[in-house]
């Protein structure tokens, strides 16, 4: 049973990881930074954005700002 | 407070106001403790830093001094693994400790910019993954290759040797620098440290190697897939599957990432296997088989509707898929090497490192060796990323060693199973896929003969060796697959059949690998296309402010297409070329990177002195004065060289002289067509040279001049963003050192609301 566990968080490591280098939880992190701000009683600056919307800006701000490739 | 003696010397915002404990908890590690236990040698760390040097000696004297018939490729691995860990554990060490001085106390541009967006604490492992993919491409793999003419060891000590004392010096101080100052580019900190002129230099060039960059990688794909069916086909395929992907992202599931990319490998390999049938076909054959012209002018139309395209059109999901594929075949390739550990018999050093006669890339060892190999040793263009998107995202400062100094080490390793993976292939068929057609006829014939006649010990190249293993990876003929690619990928089908699926399963391998290359390249193409028309577009914005708006389309479309001419031009001067192509270009490609990396460690070298510690300026001095010398000495040569096959110029007047005696072919162009662009060619070529090594030394110079005034003056002027007080905590490297486990299982232990509220702060 130990083995299994440890097989699991294993492969919850490595999900986590392969999430975080494509950049899927770009929207969670964003969402706990404006949860950040509001809990603090910061003013947020703009309306939180919803998941469409957020992947929608964020594409177009590459468009905006490119980012090199290496070769 | 211990932390105090941590500030950095000569800011004018001395720090002094920082808190090690802020509110409940430590945000730092107090300095003391972290150094006491670097300097606390256990048995047990005694023990296995002994074990890692002895087994890294081992393994230099297997591959240098025993060199026997052959040799093994697993000493090449441990020779590498081991002396990175040694140049980490203790060269990355003392910069750490003496030039880049993190400060944790000090928030980072992710903490203190924070905006969820663009500038988000990102955890170190991530981060490290995330780097790497930036700054891995298809150079580590295609350098190693086309300087494996030297034999094994030049290129092996170059690239270990190199990056630890050079390239991953680059990409730390890089990084931290520009991390400091906000996540500031290569161009504006160039302008802060070395003045307009020494600034606008450098945003010259940066802007001209950007452009000689991109064509020749996509040279790199043409010569892959000329006259290729299959190669062709799997290739194109990732054009629709890239656009699938776009509008699966955009309007079926947004941010599902994960899901489609592993739906667009499927894909892929779907591609890459229907690749095989269609090339079978009469319609693949009628359809397919297409010269390099054609491909060449395939790519230049991509490149531009590409680079003009949204980017979650094409761009950001061809960059998943690239991701995915790249840490994947790379940890794929690595596994393979260690268990299939293939034997090596091409000799310690070739006779061509001394006679400069080597058909893949002309000239002696040095310096040509350290421009043929720049990724993987030493590279400038990762100074753009590391001046990017990654200092943006690092939570803490002393997390930058690992994710700067580390990451290269990784692209470092990647270079070396390129190597292997070149090696293990028989030396006849090497040569003869990398000797230009102008050598080999282009024929199998052709091809044999040539490389017997090179009289090397060992090697006796038979047609159906050519033959056979054409059939084996599934294409028409090896021969002059000039490019480094398709040698490389000959080398990991050579590898991965052994492991998975035996000689039949090689013409997979063979596609999966040029696929896995073409990707990364095609990528490339359009992100860099599109950063040098913002590059363009800013300059020109000086004299017609309306290009300074770079959403106004006319602007946009005629920048983008100025650049996709520019290096479009090159790509097809190579193409056509009657000397070769490669041979001629590539070492204008390591010159270019090379020279952007003077550029950067330049600019390292003005702000390290500006800090005041000239003491420790010789870590950055050095690797500058490596770099400078290397690329200056070869541009000279490519400039002045009386030897027609190294200097462009002399090739030139050979040429030249030819036609005016009213020859009708000379050396290998057969006609006066041939002859008269071969003239053009190495004009051009030439040109491009001067203003390379010209700006170069001016940038070098207005350094050296920053340099000494810094040193006259005793100045602490600084250039970096005001220190302001950090409030969260993480550790520094990837496996957390004993105090780090105690801090951080405190914070561990923080309720989430409490954390929040840090955070937000």
């Amino acid at each position: 049973m130990a083995l299994l566990a440890g097989v699991r968080k294993g492969a919850r490591s490595v999900a986590w990881f392969f999430k975080g280098v494509l950049g899927e939880d770009a929207y969670e992190k964003y969402v706990a930074h404006h949860e950040a701000d509001a809990a603090c009683g910061t003013r947020a600056e703009h309306p939180l954005m919803t998941e469409r919307e957020f992947w929608r800006d964020q594409t177009d701000r590459q468009d905006a700002n490119p980012q090199g490739r290496c070769c | 407070m211990g932390a105090a003696s941590s500030t950095s010397e000569g800011t004018t915002h001395e720090p002094t106001a920082l808190k090690r404990v802020p509110h409940d908890l430590a945000v730092a590690l107090n300095p003391e403790e972290l150094d006491a236990h670097d300097r606390q040698w256990t048995p047990v760390k005694i023990a296995i830093w002994s074990a890692i040097s002895l087994l890294g000696g081992l393994s230099w004297v297997m591959l240098a001094v025993v060199r026997g018939e052959t040799v093994n490729a697993i000493w090449f691995v441990f020779a590498a693994i081991c002396t990175y860990l040694i140049g980490y554990r203790f060269y990355s060490k003392f910069i750490e400790k003496h030039i880049v001085r993190p400060d944790d106390r000090r928030a980072t541009p992710a903490e203190y910019k924070a905006d969820g967006k663009d500038f988000a604490a990102t955890d170190r492992r991530v981060l490290f993954g995330h780097h790497f993919a930036a700054i891995a491409g298809a150079g580590p793999l295609v350098g190693p290759v086309l300087a494996a003419q030297m034999g094994y060891l030049p290129g092996t000590i170059w690239i270990i040797v190199g990056v630890v004392l050079a390239g991953a010096v680059q990409d730390y101080l890089i990084l931290h620098f520009s991390m400091r100052r906000g996540g500031r580019s290569l161009g504006q900190m160039a302008r802060d440290e070395l003045g307009v002129i020494g600034g606008t230099a450098a945003l010259i060039a940066t802007l001209v190697i950007m452009v000689i960059i991109v064509a020749i990688l996509a040279l790199v794909v043409t010569n892959a897939l000329a006259e290729s069916p299959w190669g062709v086909f799997s290739v194109g395929m990732t054009i629709p599957i890239a656009l699938f992907m776009g509008c699966y992202l955009r309007f079926f599931r947004p941010g599902k990432i994960t899901e489609i990319s592993i739906i667009g490998f499927v894909l892929l390999i779907a591609a890459i296997v229907g690749g095989g049938m269609v090339a079978g076909t009469d319609w693949g054959q009628t359809y397919l088989l297409l010269d390099k012209v054609t491909i060449a002018w395939g790519i230049i139309i991509y490149g531009f509707i590409a680079a003009i395209l949204p980017v979650w059109l094409l761009l950001a999901p061809r960059d998943y898929l690239s991701t995915f594929m790249k840490i994947g075949t790379i940890g794929m390739l690595a596994v393979a090497i260690v268990i299939i550990r293939p034997e090596i018999s091409v000799p310690a050093v070739s006779e061509f490192a001394v006679s400069g006669t080597g058909p893949v890339v002309a000239g002696t060892l040095f310096p040509f060796l350290f421009v043929t190999i720049a990724c993987g040793a030493l590279s400038g263009f990762h100074a753009l990323i590391a001046s990017g998107t990654t200092p943006k995202l690092i939570q803490k400062e002393r997390q930058t060693r690992f994710i700067g100094y580390g990451g290269m080490l990784m692209e470092s390793l990647v270079a070396i199973m390129a190597l292997v993976a070149a090696l293990s292939i028989d030396r006849g068929i090497y040569f003869a896929m990398n000797a230009s057609p102008a050598l080999t006829g282009g024929t199998v014939q052709g091809a044999v003969a040539f490389v017997n006649s090179l009289g090397l010990t060992g090697v006796n190249l038979t047609p159906s060796m050519l033959t056979d293993m054409a059939t084996n990876v599934g294409e028409e003929s090896i021969v002059s697959r000039t490019g480094g690619a398709p040698t490389l990928a000959v080398g990991l089908s050579h590898i991965m059949q052994q492991l998975v699926g035996g000689t039949s399963m090689m013409s997979f391998w063979y596609h999966f690998a040029i696929m896995f290359e073409a990707l990364f390249i095609l990528t490339a193409v359009d992100a860099g296309t599109r950063v040098a028309r913002f590059m363009l577009q800013d300059s020109l914005g000086n004299f017609f402010p309306k290009f300074k708006n770079t959403s106004w389309r006319p602007g946009a479309w005629a920048a983008t297409a100025i650049m996709v001419a520019a290096w479009g031009a090159v790509l097809l001067m190579g193409v056509t070329d009657p000397l070769g192509g490669i041979n001629t270009l590539f070492p204008l490609f390591g010159i270019a990177n090379q020279l952007l990396a003077a550029i950067a460690l330049a600019v390292c070298m003005a702000i390290v002195a500006k800090r005041g510690l000239f003491k420790y300026l010789w870590v950055v001095a050095l690797p500058l004065g490596f770099a400078a010398v290397v690329t200056i000495s070869a541009s000279f040569l490519k400039i002045f060289s009386t030897t027609p096959g190294i200097g462009y110029f002399a090739q030139n007047r050979a040429f030249s002289d030819a036609l005016a005696a009213g020859e009708t072919s000379f050396g290998t162009a057969p006609n006066v067509l041939a002859m008269e662009a071969v003239v053009r060619n190495t004009m051009v070529q030439g040109v491009l040279s001067i203003v390379f090594v010209v700006l170069a030394i001016i940038v070098i110079l207005t350094a050296i001049q920053a340099t000494v005034r810094a040193y006259r003056n005793h100045s602490s002027a600084t250039s970096e963003d005001d220190a302001v007080q950090s409030q969260i905590y993480a550790p520094a490297g990837f496996i957390m050192t004993p105090p780090e486990k105690v801090l951080q299982a405190e914070w561990d232990a923080l309720p989430v609301q409490k954390k929040i509220k840090i955070k937000g702060h």
